[in-house]
């Protein structure tokens, strides 16, 4: 079943230089672990191809039922230096909740997980 | 019982300079507070307080301070309200005398005493710190400071809370500081009211995140909050945040009844985790915190308890923030309507970049997006057929006149480029100095503070 992001979590990013951080963190707490599971490094430096110049850190915050990824040459030198709207990375949040999961039926079913629209 | 059960109220009252005006008097006259914190610096904000200071040399603080002691001179002087800021800037006795001479001016002459913290201005001594071999290599980089030092406009070490501590021991009841952290400001009233140990290191984790949830205001109190932001209350009389805390470092986090916004586990959580790098290892000059150690509970209508933080001693160094000159840039636009919106922003956008180049022009960089088609989100953004793009284009370069020159070919495009074009009310764009930010680390023992109370 397809899941988009935007159904299950909310999100905020924030700058460092030319790193922008997005902490994404799941409406509810029996969703996270398949979150954490789904949201691995890989799935989400690939979302963002062709956004970042740089790598991408994971981590985890079980204890908010939180990950926080840094996604670095993500602001066009950042801070003043930015040409962008975007300078201080505000809505790298918004972005990475454009991305839609795969979950197996059983499990989103069990779980109560909204389907994405057609 | 005992004095265990003491609570002490930090009122946050300004989350960057710039936020609202009326916040730091909400904050004192919404109910009982214990301390006002107010935040004004951003990095790059230390560099335009030096060009002030270098024009006047009773400048160089944040002026908007000034009027915020004003609206709460009288919460000092009645109620004992005690104020933490680091509205200091580059030049803190400044600062200090200017609120002296507030209050005066209010009749609260002698009721007033300011303590001011000094010392973490490196920029008198940055030739020397660079001559005994501490090369201030940007912390991103690797390069050392020589290769712009003659470019620096300003050099400032992140002090920690033991200053502020200080000040309020001489009895302060307004402290002034220049580059502390954002965090120490709710920290030191903390550890000064509770007397925690220089080692009490969960205890001082939890002081520092207790102010990294307030310290951008209202943004953990149902400001810029995504979760469930249209049912949010009244953002228009947005409650700013308040920490009520205690001798164990757990605390609520709060505002004054009857304002809008709203404190909810989501909204506190959303602002935990902004601008965070390594939870595991959020590092002060006092602490090192950790953020996977904290809990959080709903504890009632716009309360949630915060509890089980833990934290580990520092590192010997200090974060120095740098700011250098970094050539200009300027940014110009034009708005295309429908049909075809997106498809003319791009024309004009091939018509303008063919230009430049014949105009021989040199640019570090040049930035087009549309915006209404993908300027925040990239290619992630799917087709679209707006009913107006805007046409944003931005350049940098060492050259101010090839910037200048620039700025001077977008108006053109009005009556020489494509169709359907309008927005061009602005003027010409505006050429800016950039000034760049370089981070770095410096030995701790390089650093002393230094408190002196006026009064």
């Amino acid at each position: 079943m397809k899941v988009r992001l935007v159904d299950i979590a909310h999100a905020r990013s924030g700058d460092k230089g030319d790193t922008a951080n997005v902490g994404v963190i799941a409406f509810r707490p029996e969703w996270y672990p398949m979150l954490a599971r789904e949201l691995t490094l890989d799935r989400v430096a690939t979302h963002f191809r062709g956004m970042i110049t740089g790598g991408v850190e994971r981590y985890e915050l079980p204890n908010l039922n939180a990950l926080n990824f840094l996604l670095h040459g993500a602001l066009g030198g950042g801070g003043t230096l930015s040409l962008k709207t975007d300078a201080q990375g505000k809505v790298f949040s918004t972005a990475l909740l454009r991305l839609v999961l795969d979950i197996p039926d059983d499990e989103a079913r069990a779980l109560g997980l909204p389907e994405a629209p057609e | 019982m005992s004095t265990d059960d003491r609570i002490v109220r930090v009122a946050s009252g300004q989350g960057f300079w710039g936020d609202w005006l009326d916040a730091p008097r909400r904050q004192v006259e919404g109910g009982p507070v214990d301390y006002l914190m107010l935040d004004y610096l951003a990095e790059v904000t230390m560099s335009i307080l030096q060009k002030q200071k270098e024009r006047d040399p009773r400048m160089g603080y944040a002026r908007d301070f000034i009027g915020a002691i004003e609206s709460v001179m009288p919460a000092i002087t009645g109620r004992g309200v005690k104020v933490v800021a680091n509205a200091g800037g580059v030049n803190p006795p400044a600062c200090a005398d200017a609120v002296l001479e507030a209050a005066k001016r209010l009749g609260a002459a002698g009721q007033v005493k300011v303590g001011v913290v000094t010392g973490d201005d490196l920029l008198p001594r940055l030739d020397d710190l660079l001559a005994q071999g501490h090369e201030l290599r940007n912390m991103d980089t690797g390069e050392p400071l020589a290769t712009i030092r003659d470019r620096v406009m300003s050099a400032n070490a992140y002090i920690g809370s033991e200053p502020i501590v200080e000040a309020l021991r001489q009895g302060a009841n307004v402290v002034v500081t220049g580059r502390s952290t954002d965090t120490a400001l709710t920290m030191a009233p903390l550890r000064f009211e509770f007397g925690w140990a220089a080692d009490d290191w969960n205890a001082l984790a939890a002081g520092i995140i207790a102010g990294h949830i307030i310290e951008c205001g209202a943004q953990c109190s149902g400001g810029n909050c995504l979760y469930d932001w249209r049912n949010i209350p009244d953002l228009a009389d947005v409650g700013y945040p308040i920490v009520d805390v205690r001798r164990d470092g757990t605390f609520v986090v709060t505002k004054h009844p009857g304002t809008g916004g709203r404190v909810s586990v989501p909204s506190v959580t959303e602002q935990l985790v902004y601008e965070m790098a390594d939870p595991k290892a959020y590092i002060t000059p006092d602490v090192i915190a950790d953020f996977t150690s904290i809990h959080l509970a709903p504890d009632g209508e716009d309360r949630v308890r915060v509890y089980g933080i833990r934290g580990a001693p520092p590192t010997d160094k200090l974060k120095v923030s740098i700011a250098y000159r970094a050539g200009f840039k300027a940014v110009g636009t034009l708005v295309y309507a429908w049909p075809d919106a997106l498809e003319k922003a791009q024309l004009a956008d091939r018509v303008l970049r063919e230009r430049l180049d014949r105009a021989g022009l040199r640019f570090d960089e040049i930035l087009t997006e549309f915006v209404g088609a993908n300027a925040t989100h990239g290619p992630l953004t799917g087709p679209v057929d707006p009913p107006e793009v805007q046409f944003r284009i931005g350049v940098r370069s060492a050259s101010r006149g090839d910037v200048e020159r620039f700025t001077r070919e977008i108006a053109p495009l009005v009556l020489n480029g494509p169709p359907s074009v309008t927005g061009f009310a602005g003027g010409r764009p505006k050429v800016e100095e950039l000034v760049a930010y370089w981070p770095a680390l410096v030995d701790k023992g390089v650093v002393t503070p230094v408190v002196e109370v006026r009064a």
